[in-house]
């Protein structure tokens, strides 16, 4: 691998003075030296031929980010990132990862066996390089004939900014604003994937956008920056991930989705999140700092999200609406499954400030093992938002007894005619419901996995049909070995 | 060899023994009724034939089709035919009936080297027996036990019974909290359920059920031991004179 070396030690003096040359663009590689700064920046931007408003907003961002402090009221524990020892354009690849599929996890593999994988992708989930040919590269052309009829856009982030500016220029940042938070504030300045989509007025798009057809196409980021716009009357439902655990070598993820849905307009969101959550003992597992947020701008429109939160070490994520049209309804419905070491800080805000303004919170936190799983929750009604209504269930259950389960609501109300409504359970899985199972001669994983997905059905029966099956699978995958 | 047989079984729970050598035989095709006092063991023994944890079993032996079944995890016996109908039936938030039986069932033919049956197939199956039971659709499609009166978790636990065909069901005072109308439809589900080749151990309290529910034979149960074993006028004998005459000899 000298070359690549070579190539690196190259660039790392390109980077270095750049400050003075210019940027050069024509380097024929795609790998940046390791660390940020704001040539790293710069090298991004120039390597993606960005127009110059687009690079002066991710400079922007760098700047405010160096002095913004990391966000430290979530439950989560880590040891402090270390932001230079990472790539943040193009990692090489092959150099600290698995060499084959023997050098990988063998739990990771028996789990791809068990969801029943296929074969051709378990390498490329599993983070081994590998040249794959993948038969949705065909689908994903079909699919795009159909959207075209429809006039619905949907490509890369990158491809948007190039095709659509004046969309990328409106929009980005408009729910999400670069200084929201630490990791919002790096993606801001660093993103280099993530998904574009617009709906037209009045279509209702003809299908499930899904991003696995591109994740398998390309590697996904690790900056990726999601920006949704359903045009007045327009409906969109989109899913991301897949339930596969997926292997990475970056640690940090930090994701950026915006969604605007205007008059009439409705977006549903659907994640399944499965990176991978590290061994028994959390070594090695992904950190999802994501920002999800979306704003109901138009008169009764809608967003729904609805998460099922299995992967990664530590997840932090409150996908949020601000309800501005009246009449908007903003929903969440969230799964979030912590096993062995995983944390999970996640929750949701609803900001009500249009009039009539509806929000509904369904959380089903499972906890095992040592595991920690928290809800995190605003509903903040403004002055204006005569007649607003808010329910939230929030729902814990318990696996063992050295896990954690936490509920932490916050509710402001400044408007008196609205009303919110809280309810909280925790429980534990009984060993009666345990035995009943059994007795019927249901193993004992398999009772656990009946009993969670029971538990979890209100949040599951909202994902598309293909996706909940495979997230019901995935929920007892989870939990394995997590009952004596 | 008898379907299964009950050696010098006895059973502690925290120490204290409630079972206290039972000896008990069934043999295939046969229908025995145990019967006895409040707190005398009967649910314990009901819970130690299908394996629940936290009963250390001090002494004796079950052979069931001549293998030992306490050496069998709980679901292995279920796998292999042994079916309670529960005194208390649990429920279970969120999971539909049809969606229990379908996964018991499957896990069941799996076992069995059978197939999974396809949703249709399946589907007219149950129903047919639900109809049977009178239990409608609606129920099938409520959360597990889940508010289910009295009365409707025991026809659910014969509904059970009834698709899981077991080799051999205890049924655990499945008459209690029935009324006149549903005791007839559940003893004549019981009744359809008997066959050469199965077993029923019936737990009950009521001589009344025997009327609907023929036993060949009739087991007193009472402090831990079987203290008298007849033919199905026992039951009336029972009916008559009460447990007196078994309560005297308190351990
Ligand atoms: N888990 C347990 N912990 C403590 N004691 C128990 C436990 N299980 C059973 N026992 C005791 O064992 C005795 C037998 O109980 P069991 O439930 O078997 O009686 P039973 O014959 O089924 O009574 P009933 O007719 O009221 O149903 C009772 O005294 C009961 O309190
Ligand atoms: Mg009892």
């Amino acid at each position: 691998m000298a070359s690549s070396i070579d190539t690196r030690e190259r660039l790392q003096s390109v980077t270095d003075q750049a400050y003075k040359y210019g940027f050069v663009t024509d380097i024929d590689t795609d790998v940046a030296p390791k660390g940020l700064s704001e040539d790293i920046v710069r090298f991004i931007s120039a390597r993606k031929a960005e127009p110059e408003w687009l690079l002066a907003w991710r400079l922007k961002a760098y700047r405010h980010w160096l002095a913004m402090p990391e966000p430290i009221w979530s439950h989560v524990k880590f040891p402090a990132l270390d932001y230079q020892d990472a790539y943040y354009y193009s990692a090489p690849k092959a150099t600290d990862g698995p060499k084959s599929l023997d050098e990988v996890d063998p739990k990771l593999l028996e789990t791809y066996e068990k969801l029943g994988v296929p074969l051709g992708e378990r390498a490329l989930l599993a983070g081994v390089a590998v040249d794959a040919v993948f038969d949705s590269v065909s689908v994903a052309t079909t699919f795009k004939k159909k959207l075209e009829e429809k006039g619905v856009i949907f490509c890369s982030i990158s491809e948007a900014v190039q095709k659509h500016p004046e969309l990328i220029k409106k929009y980005m940042g408009s729910v999400v604003p670069y200084a929201d938070n630490k990791h919002a504030c790096l993606n801001s300045a660093v993103f280099t994937d993530g998904s574009f989509v617009y709906i037209p007025k009045g279509v209702r798009c003809p299908m499930e956008l899904s991003t696995y057809f591109r994740i398998n196409a390309a590697k996904t980021g690790q900056f990726e920056r999601t920006l949704i716009i359903a045009d007045a009357g327009s409906y969109v439902s989109y899913l991301e991930g897949c339930t596969a655990p997926m292997r990475d070598e970056n640690q940090l993820h930090a994701a950026v989705v915006e969604l605007i849905a205007l008059d009439d307009a409705e977006i549903k969101y659907s994640t399944v999140q499965n990176w991978y959550p590290g061994d028994v003992e959390g070594r090695g597992g992904i950190y999802n700092f994501v920002t999800k947020r979306g704003a109901c701008r138009g008169r009764n429109s809608k967003i729904a999200w609805t998460q099922v939160e299995t992967g990664s070490a530590i997840t932090w994520k409150y996908p949020s609406c601000i309800l501005q049209g009246d009449n908007s309804v903003g929903e969440f419905y969230s799964v979030a499954v912590t096993n062995n070491r995983q944390q999970a800080d996640t929750g949701t805000k609803m900001i009500h400030i249009g009039r009539n303004t509806r929000s509904r919170i369904i959380s089903k936190g499972i906890s095992a093992g040592r595991a920690d799983n928290t809800y995190r929750g605003l509903v903040r009604i403004l002055p204006k938002a005569e007649g607003a209504r808010n329910y939230t269930q929030c729902d814990s259950l318990l696996i063992g007894d050295r896990c954690g389960a936490h509920t932490v609501p916050y509710i402001e109300s400044r408007n008196p005619s609205a009303r919110v409504e809280h309810e909280a359970t925790t429980s534990k899985i009984s060993e009666d419901q345990l035995f009943y199972c059994r007795q019927r001669g249901l193993s004992q994983e398999e009772a656990v996995s009946l009993i969670v997905n029971g538990f979890c059905k209100e949040v599951l029966q909202t994902l598309p049909m293909e996706f909940a099956v495979e997230a019901q699978k995935l929920l007892g995958v989870s939990l394995e070995g997590s009952v004596g | 060899m008898a379907l299964l047989e009950i050696k010098n079984l006895h059973v502690a729970v925290d120490d204290r023994e409630i079972l206290k050598g039972i000896d008990l035989t069934l043999d295939a095709g046969e229908v025995h009724a145990i019967m006895g006092p409040n707190g005398s063991g009967k649910s314990t023994l009901s819970y130690v034939l299908a394996g629940r944890e936290g009963y250390a079993i001090t002494a004796g032996t079950i052979r069931f089709q001549g293998k030992d079944l306490l050496a069998m995890a709980p679901d292995e016996r279920a796998r292999k035919g042994v079916f309670l109908a529960f005194q208390y039936p649990v429920e279970i938030p969120g999971v539909a009936g049809m969606t229990f039986l379908k996964t018991a069932l499957n896990a069941l033919r799996k076992e069995r080297g059978a197939g999974e049956l396809d949703a249709m197939q399946f589907l007219k199956f149950v129903r047919a027996q639900a109809k049977r039971l009178e239990i409608g659709d609606e129920m099938l499609k409520r959360a597990l036990n889940v508010g289910f009166s009295g009365g409707e978790k025991k026809r659910n636990e014969v509904l059970q019974m009834a698709v899981l065909e077991p080799i051999l069901a205890v049924l655990d005072e499945t008459d209690s909290g029935l009324d006149i109308d549903a005791l007839k439809i559940v003893a004549d589900g019981v009744n359809a359920l008997r066959s050469p080749e199965r077993a029923m151990l019936l737990i009950t309290h009521y001589q009344r059920l025997l009327d609907y529910i023929v036993p060949d034979r009739v087991h007193v149960l009472a402090h831990g031991r079987i203290a008298k074993s007849g033919g199905k006028e026992l039951a009336l004998e029972l009916e008559r004179k009460g447990y007196g005459e078994f309560l005297g000899e308190a351990a």
